[in-house]
């Protein structure tokens, strides 16, 4: 694993990595998202309870779902990085936090256009939605502190602590808020046992997510590529690069 | 020659640097006063209200008092020097940190658990609330101090790391406060509390055993 992953410790191993992989990533991202959502908002099945209004989630349920791993994604990246000193790894943390916090936005936003209807309120102090809010403030500190210092090096190392910080956190403010108060619906699909959601409903939902995952992807490969050309900018490879661009 | 721990006279040092700044010990403090002293003019003097919502303003009092005295905690001896060489010393810096971490507890959170009773009768909180409150002050005011010195490790080198420190510091704390407030809560209502309790200290015993390779790595990253 480590012979195969070191490599890409080198900016231009990794950059070489993301031109590979962005292509993929953007046709899942495209396919996923607009079968899912057009599967999803035109053609599945209106909800008896909740009428068309359920069909938010089909953006709100990936969002939700994917922001955590988000993170979670990032801790890793940064634990890479204080462990094995990559900057590759720093900089992919950073990559990926933006998106993170945007996606944590997005199911926020979401949540309380749903709730409008729903519950009849835009914002409740619901645990699900504290977590997630408590979620994007650890992104924010994040970035923050990454933003903070001129040196990238020590600010890559002093996010990745905060970020370890977080998802060591993020489990206990989970379970904390839960304990709390509750009154989001329990999870719709879950790894063991039967959906509670009709198939027809559920595939959509399913495509979506996937969907999102593509555009996770796409988007933290073309911020990682970006992190890596600003970095880089005076090394041989990376002015190459620039003079072949700019010929064509 | 009698050799001297080298422990003990970094927390004889720093109790004896937080002995001669007490203007800086009580600030805080009176700050934490303070903002209490605010709650009661805000949401209305009624003692059921203040009753219900005291031991939450106490914490959050508590939490932001912290934030403010906290960005102290390493500032003068990273620039003047002493910590980096604390770093060559001769004692584990995990150790060292963890000492300097209790004599900033002992400075800056003993005195708010002394004045408790004194915002418990202002907040009219009863005994048994005002007894849970004291347990879990004592219980969560070490975790406060042990997780706030990581955030304080990294930001130390900045030039304006205090709003900072509390933007990175807040939603950390927040199972610590609804935990806390919680107990004082079920005490309120003559519930059973110990298992919040139980879960603040498995909480403090999680961060001793964790923060102080966390805060000298960070300590490390900030003389880079």
């Amino acid at each position: 694993m480590f012979n195969w992953l070191h490599p890409y410790a080198k900016t231009e191993r990794a950059y070489a990595l993301c031109n590979t992989l962005l292509p993929y990533f953007f046709v899942t991202a495209v396919v996923g998202l607009l079968v899912g959502f057009i599967w999803g908002l035109a053609f599945a099945p209106t909800d008896y309870q909740q009428g068309d209004s359920f069909r938010i989630i089909y953006i709100h349920v990936p969002s939700a779902i994917l922001s955590m791993s988000t993170y979670v994604a990032m801790a890793i990246a940064g634990f890479v990085g204080l462990v094995w000193q990559w900057k590759t790894a720093y900089m992919s943390m950073i990559a990926i936090a933006p998106v993170g916090a945007v996606l944590t936005f997005i199911s926020l936003f979401t949540g309380a256009a749903w709730g409008k209807p729903m519950w009849g309120t835009w914002w409740i102090w619901d645990a699900r939605l504290t977590a997630q809010l408590i979620l994007f403030f650890l992104y924010l500190g994040v970035m923050a502190l990454y933003g903070a210092f001129s040196d990238k090096t020590q600010a890559g190392k002093s996010a990745a602590i905060m970020a370890l910080v977080g998802v060591i956190n993020i489990p206990i403010i989970h379970y904390s808020v839960e304990w709390w108060n509750t009154l989001h619906q329990g999870a719709t699909i879950t790894k063991f046992g039967k959906p509670s959601i009709a198939l027809s409903m559920l595939w959509p939902l399913l495509i979506s997510i996937v969907g999102t995952v593509g555009l996770i992807g796409t988007l933290v490969m073309m911020n990682l590529k970006n992190q890596i050309l600003r970095r880089e900018l005076h090394r041989p490879w990376v002015i190459a690069l620039l003079q072949k661009t700019e010929q064509r | 020659m009698k050799s001297v721990n080298p422990l003990t006279s970094i927390i004889k040092r720093d109790l004896v640097l937080a002995y001669r700044q007490k203007a800086e010990l009580l600030q805080p403090l009176l700050f934490f006063v303070m903002v209490i002293t605010l709650f009661p003019l805000g949401i209305g003097p009624g003692p059921e209200t203040l009753q219900k919502v005291g031991p939450g303003v106490i914490w959050v009092a508590a939490i932001l008092s912290a934030l403010l005295g906290m960005d102290k905690l390493f500032r003068d001896d990273f620039n003047d020097g002493s910590l980096e060489q604390l770093q060559l010393a001769h004692v584990s810096l995990s150790w060292a940190m963890f000492a300097k971490v209790f004599v900033h507890w002992c400075g800056s959170f003993l005195p708010l658990l002394l004045i408790s009773p004194l915002l418990a009768l202002f907040l009219n909180l009863t005994p048994a609330m005002y007894w849970a409150l004291i347990q879990t002050l004592a219980l969560g005011t070490p975790l406060l101090s042990l997780i706030g010195a990581i955030a304080v490790a990294l930001t130390v080198g900045l030039q304006r790391g205090g709003v900072l420190l509390s933007l990175l510091l807040i939603p950390v704390f927040i199972p610590l406060l609804i935990f806390a407030t919680s107990a004082v809560d079920s005490a309120a209502m003559g519930l059973n509390y110990a298992p919040q309790l139980a879960i603040i200290g498995a909480m403090l015993c999680f961060a001793v055993a964790i923060t102080p390779f966390a805060i000298s790595y960070a300590i490390r990253v900030s003389h880079h």
